[in-house]
């Protein structure tokens, strides 16, 4: 049986106001790939996220998710935000966002029950969060946030999860231990990843190819194909050099100091 | 100090502020529900804006002889509409209403200026009615608070969804946007039916103190619709049996019950957490 790709980017553009973020960008993922999306700030990957999600529209091209021009958004799809530290106020616990991700697009009362309650304790199992499934979100720590989100977005068995530097404001030790445990729900579920993060090292052992954006250009290919000094200097146009020291990688000489302003708009 | 609480005659006077009361434990009902989301939606302010045009549409539909309960919904639908169109933003939504609200105020206070009837009429408008709900305004208030109150707990889950966790909400296909306006416009009418009857100057008490004090007490997603709702409920019709037997405007003794309830959920919350440490 010929498995059909999850996602399919077809020769998309992307401008702001004349202004190219991306042009001519293809890209097929298949179900289970792992797929990190690199790049400097401002390079457009968030940007990419969005486009997929339907929630910007492209100059040129095509994306389809599930063999479907994107809409806004799907059910199919798991979403891992950017961590950020909750309002202590808010009325929801752990258990009410797995919930929301389980069935908050359905209409009437969150009414308990025990089928949802089950598959509810069941993720926050699978995640190692079963402790803190009262605790208000307000109250998690950095690393039981994302753990929490991690569950929420594969709880309702999804065929896409897109991650959007879910391990950013993280500490190393939380890094890889949430990096760990997506990879662990991708294996479980079969998910397809994309994976958006400026750092690949905590990922690097899992990805199955990178997707790297710069200066409006794009690179695609395996972690050994795409980081290289001569593959990203072509990309940059200037010299890069890619540096591998006890099993992580370095790119030195790529962020842009001196375009800090640009670094807002993503 | 006698007149504040006079409760002589008051198996007398019960039956006649029957449809008070009835108006009364209904807008709690919408104002507790409604409540949970304009305090998860950051919309207290809204909830102002929204009552101060309300209060220009009742004043102008009372100089002109027309429909009170009409011209409050008018004014506060249209103040809904602007701010839901042009106020996605939290930091655009409080400056719009900001330069709306005392434009409400201004034309309102205008009409009342040339109406040239009674003087309780014009004063109610602002701080609340004493006691007097007629049957027409009743009727209006129960078909108000149905239509929120039906309207809510159908679209509960996904608006939940949407004011909790915005963009998980869009990513998953929730259509946050609509929901946002059917929002704005569930409040609209909801602060048009409180201003009838607290006044425009205190519909926060009944749309957002009850459920700012439950949201002190509890994080559960069942807890919180229910208390917000009694303490609404108890704020309101409390504040009319109260008000029953000194002839004064109901609207003190309303928001002072639903401030003590809030000051009573804060120590609450502070002993627990001076619990918790221990």
């Amino acid at each position: 049986m010929q498995t059909n790709p999850i996602l399919e980017i077809k020769n998309a553009s992307l401008a702001f106001s004349e202004k190219a973020i991306w042009s001519n960008l293809d890209l097929s993922v298949n179900p289970g790939e792992f797929i990190a999306v690199i790049g400097a700030n401002a390079s457009g990957k968030t940007v990419l996220l969005k486009a997929i999600l339907g929630q910007l529209a492209l100059s040129a091209g095509s994306i389809e998710l599930f063999g479907e021009p994107v809409r806004h958004g799907s059910r199919n799809v798991g979403y891992i935000p950017q961590h950020r530290q909750a309002d202590s106020g808010l009325p929801l616990r752990a258990r009410d966002l797995l919930r929301m991700g389980l069935d908050g697009h359905r209409f009437g009362l969150p009414l308990p029950s025990s089928k949802t309650n089950k598959r509810i304790l069941e993720v926050l199992e699978m995640v190692g969060a079963s402790d803190i499934a009262n605790t208000p979100i307000g109250q998690l720590s950095g690393g039981q946030l994302q753990r929490i989100r991690v569950a929420q977005a594969v709880i309702d068995k999804p065929k896409l999860i897109l991650a959007d530097e879910p391990l950013s404001a993280l500490d190393l030790k939380q890094q890889s231990v949430v990096a760990e445990l997506i990879n662990e729900q991708r294996q479980l579920s079969g998910a397809a990843v994309l994976f958006v993060t400026h750092d690949v090292n905590p990922v690097l052992d899992y990805i199955d190819r990178v997707l790297y954006l710069a200066n409006g250009k794009f690179r695609i290919g395996t972690p050994d194909e795409v980081l290289r000094s001569d593959v990203l200097s072509k990309l940059y146009g200037r010299d890069v050099d890619v540096v591998r020291n006890q099993g992580r990688i370095a790119v030195l000489g790529s962020s842009n100091h001196d375009h800090h302003e640009n670094e807002k708009w993503i | 100090m006698e007149r504040l609480f006079d409760f002589s005659d008051y198996d007398q006077l019960i039956p006649l502020v029957q449809n008070s009361l009835i108006a009364g434990a209904l807008l709690g009902l919408m104002g507790g529900l409604i409540g949970v989301f304009v305090m998860t939606r950051d919309m207290s302010f809204a909830v102002h804006g929204i009552s101060e045009l309300s209060f220009a549409g009742a004043a102008l539909a009372l100089l002109f002889g027309l429909n009170i309960a009409l011209g409050a919904t008018l004014g506060s639908i249209v103040a809904a509409v602007i701010i839901a169109i042009m106020g996605s933003r939290a930091k655009d939504r409080n400056s719009i209403i900001a330069v709306l609200m005392p434009f409400g105020l201004g034309i309102g206070i205008l009409a009342l200026a040339l109406y040239e009837g009674r003087a309780a009429n014009k004063f109610g408008l602002l701080t609340g009615q004493i006691i007097a709900v007629d049957d027409p305004q009743v009727f209006w208030l129960i078909a108000t608070s149905v239509v929120v109150v039906s309207a809510l707990l159908v679209i509960w889950r996904p608006l939940s969804f949407a004011s909790l966790d915005l963009e998980v909400a869009e990513a998953r296909a929730v259509p946050t946007k609509t929901l946002g306006i059917v929002f704005m416009l569930l409040l609209a009418l909801a602060v048009a039916a409180s201003v009838q009857v607290v006044g425009a100057l205190l519909v926060m008490t009944l749309l957002v103190t009850p459920a700012a004090a439950t949201l002190r007490l509890t994080s559960s997603p069942v807890l919180v619709p229910v208390l917000s709702v009694s303490f609404a409920v108890v704020s309101v019709v409390g504040g009319i049996l109260l008000a029953l037997g000194g002839g004064l405007p109901i609207s003190p003794y309303v928001t002072t019950l639903s401030f003590a309830i809030y000051l009573v959920a804060r120590v609450i919350e502070k002993s627990k957490s001076w619990k918790a440490v221990k």
